[in-house]
């Protein structure tokens, strides 16, 4: 019995604040499924931000599986039994839409190292949520950009048929201009011969395509095994090309236009230290913008921390995140009206190294200081 | 034209994959009456070994075998461990505990793999494509697929109808108990059925492998399709699988390519996509419910 007592104040020490290492930050993303990688990145990005920030910290690590009702069931349990007043971590869309109203509504902040979905970054702006990453739609529109700026003019637009996808192919098509005929692919499909056929039966000049994690690594294979890549040109925004998926698809991507808003061959030194640090910690994964994002998103919430002390003022804390007072690792970055952020985006190519892998090349950048279009809907 | 063809092709090439995980769900579940939820995992244990060799040795022909073994393997360690204590008990408890193997299944193959997808080539014979038509290439190695599938369809034909062992597969199907009143060694036929099974659904992720990428939950995916697939053969009817594979592979193949083009034609873009997608994303399903209404056991329903 009084062993039983001992341990059971022993428990009850530790889950006592006072206790605690430092402020609890809740993190949900997907750890498991085809897209387990995508949220593996976010959680050890987010690790080395913050240690690279200094601030004291913990993170609560929980496994959304990609499914909006999980993560809205971690959500409620880590904001009204934990007492968590910081999330972020979400990868999907989906996800994002039905979390982050719950924990705006639960009165804490969400800061998005990744999902930006249309219709939280317009009318539906809210103080004390922000992104980091980019909003869905301007990752796309630099696509678009790109493909215009290469001068073609017909294309066919490819993307899993949720928010996310939607946001892609309305980027892109908002910037290239030209005529695109648009194909919705399943959340989980895995075998795109059937758009192969219908994009060899279309022929296009340019064939844009949105899918991250494995379902890129299989489509991209698959447009080299319909005998596509030679012949009909590929652009893609920083999802589809991630450097996990060109370590997987191997040579076969030499060739490929991209976008992106920040890669490993940046000249400054929050990238460079960050590269650093990524492969002291984790030598056998290749770092991916997912990584980066979270990286940057862990300096912000690192450094908001050390501003107001923790998150015992969430007002204070709203207000620290809100200057975003940290060297983002993609040069510039400043928060737009709608809390998203403003920055450059850059074309890249796909080009072999010295051994015949592909590797990301940055060439030039092509928009310059851009927010997204929905920014103007937002009134807070 | 052209395009029709490619599309009929790439429905005969998915319909062969769901045949070769259906041919070994169904009898599993036809003849010891076991819902095995975790037949898709065995399908990933399949990819994963082959596609781990493959790396190793540079050669596909070696992941090929080792895949194939492994699932096998893995069917067997899975019928002794648990399957065993789950015939006498009711389909509930069936799904709970397959269930929970999935769970295993993909937690240990994270553990061992990590999370990052594996990818190999497709072997280099098969590299490149064949001109079917003029205008039409098509890639090499999904005729080998189809090739593939469809010699293991006649080689479970005459094994299930010419042989002895194919014989008391049949009679299990039919009467289990009988089969056992009659002094049969049931429990070696379920076990040596379980390893055929699993090593058809091993097969099919190895054949899958270079194509999809490789990668820890892939086998949840397919394992629906393969359930719908089982129901409209009829359960314990490796006829019917083949029969309802194939027509719900090219189903779904067709839907998926047409549908929303059609719909383009009677309303505007964005929506008819939508709902082009939505519709064939159920189609499988509505089939289902279609065949069930006219034959509640399936098309070909091995129980009497």
């Amino acid at each position: 019995m009084k062993r039983l007592l001992t341990s059971a104040s022993l428990l009850v020490a530790l889950a006592m604040p006072g206790f605690a290492e430092g402020t609890k930050i809740g993190v949900i993303t997907t750890l498991s499924g085809p897209a387990g990688y995508l949220g593996e990145q976010i959680r050890n990005g987010l690790d080395l931000g913050l240690k690279a920030s200094g601030a004291s910290y913990e993170l609560i690590v929980e496994d959304d599986g990609r499914d909006p009702n999980t993560g809205v069931q971690i959500a409620d349990r880590m904001l009204n039994e934990e007492g968590i007043k910081l999330l972020t971590g979400i990868v999907f869309s989906n996800v994002s839409g039905a979390v982050v109203p719950e924990t705006l509504d639960a009165g804490a902040i969400y800061v998005s190292p990744n999902a930006a979905p249309s219709p939280l970054a317009g009318e539906k702006c809210h103080p004390n949520y922000f992104v980091v990453s980019w909003q869905n739609d301007s990752l796309h529109e630099a696509s678009g950009a790109a493909a215009k700026k290469l001068g073609y003019t017909t294309a066919v637009a490819l993307a899993p048929n949720y928010q996310a996808g939607k946001d892609a192919i309305a980027g892109f098509a908002r910037e290239f201009g030209g005529e695109v005929t648009e194909i919705y692919t399943g959340v989980e499909q895995s075998d795109f011969a059937g758009e192969m056929a219908q994009i060899r039966d279309k022929a296009p000049q340019v064939v844009f395509q949105f899918h991250p994690g494995g379902q890129g690594i299989a489509f991209l294979k698959q447009y080299q095994q319909a005998g596509l890549l030679g012949t009909v040109p590929m652009v893609l925004s920083e999802p589809s090309y991630d450097a996990v998926i060109l370590k997987a698809v191997g040579p076969a991507a030499v060739g490929i236009t991209g976008t992106t808003h920040w890669n490993d061959d940046f000249d400054n030194e929050a990238s460079k230290a960050m590269v650093a640090a990524w492969a002291t910690a984790f030598p056998e994964t290749p770092l991916t913008t997912y990584g980066q994002q979270a990286y940057d998103t862990g300096l912000l919430i690192g450094s908001a921390l050390n501003k107001a002390g923790g998150d015992g003022d969430v007002a204070a804390l709203q207000a620290a995140i809100k200057a975003a007072e940290f060297t983002s690792t993609r040069g510039s970055f400043a928060f737009g009206p709608n809390q998203h952020p403003v920055q450059d985006w850059y074309l890249t190519a796909i080009e072999a190294d010295a051994a015949g892998n592909p590797k990301i090349v940055t060439k030039e950048k092509i928009r310059e200081a851009v927010g997204d279009v929905y920014a103007a809907n937002c009134k807070m | 034209m052209i395009l029709l063809i490619e599309q009929l092709l790439n429905g005969l090439q998915y319909g062969v994959t769901l045949f070769l995980l259906a041919a070994g769900l169904t009898l599993i579940f036809g003849i010891m009456g076991v819902i095995n939820l975790a037949h898709g995992a065995l399908y990933m244990v399949g990819a994963f070994a082959a596609t781990w060799v493959a790396i190793q040795t540079g050669s596909f022909w070696a992941g090929l075998v080792s895949g194939l073994l492994a699932s096998a393997i893995a069917g067997i360690v899975v019928e002794l461990g648990v399957m065993r204590r789950l015939y006498a008990r009711d389909h509930l408890d069936q799904v709970l505990a397959t269930f929970a193997l999935i769970l295993i299944f993909n937690q240990s193959t994270v553990l061992i793999f990590g999370r990052q997808p594996l990818f190999t080539s497709v072997p280099e014979i098969f590299a490149g494509s064949v001109q079917i038509l003029p205008g039409l290439p098509y890639p090499t190695y999904r005729l080998f697929v189809i090739a593939v599938g469809l010699a293991v369809a006649v080689g479970l034909y005459l094994l299930i109808n010419k042989t002895r062992i194919g014989m008391l597969v049949r009679a299990g199907a039919s009467n289990r108990q009988m089969v056992r009143a009659l002094g049969v060694n049931i429990q070696g036929l379920y076990t040596a059925v379980f390893a055929l099974g699993a090593l058809l659904a091993g097969l099919a992720g190895v054949m899958a492998s270079p194509i999809v990428s490789v990668q820890v939950g892939m086998g949840d995916e397919i394992i629906l399709a393969t359930f719908v697939v089982v129901v409209i053969g009829g359960v314990g009817s490796v006829k019917g699988a083949f029969v309802a594979a194939i027509l719900l592979g090219m189903f779904d193949t067709m839907l998926r390519a047409f549908l929303p083009r059609m719909l383009q034609e009677i309303m505007p873009g964005p929506e008819a996509q939508a709902l082009g997608v939505g519709l064939s994303s159920m189609g499988i399903y509505l089939m289902m419910a279609l065949v069930l209404l006219v034959r509640p056991r399936g098309l070909f329903a091995a129980h009497g």
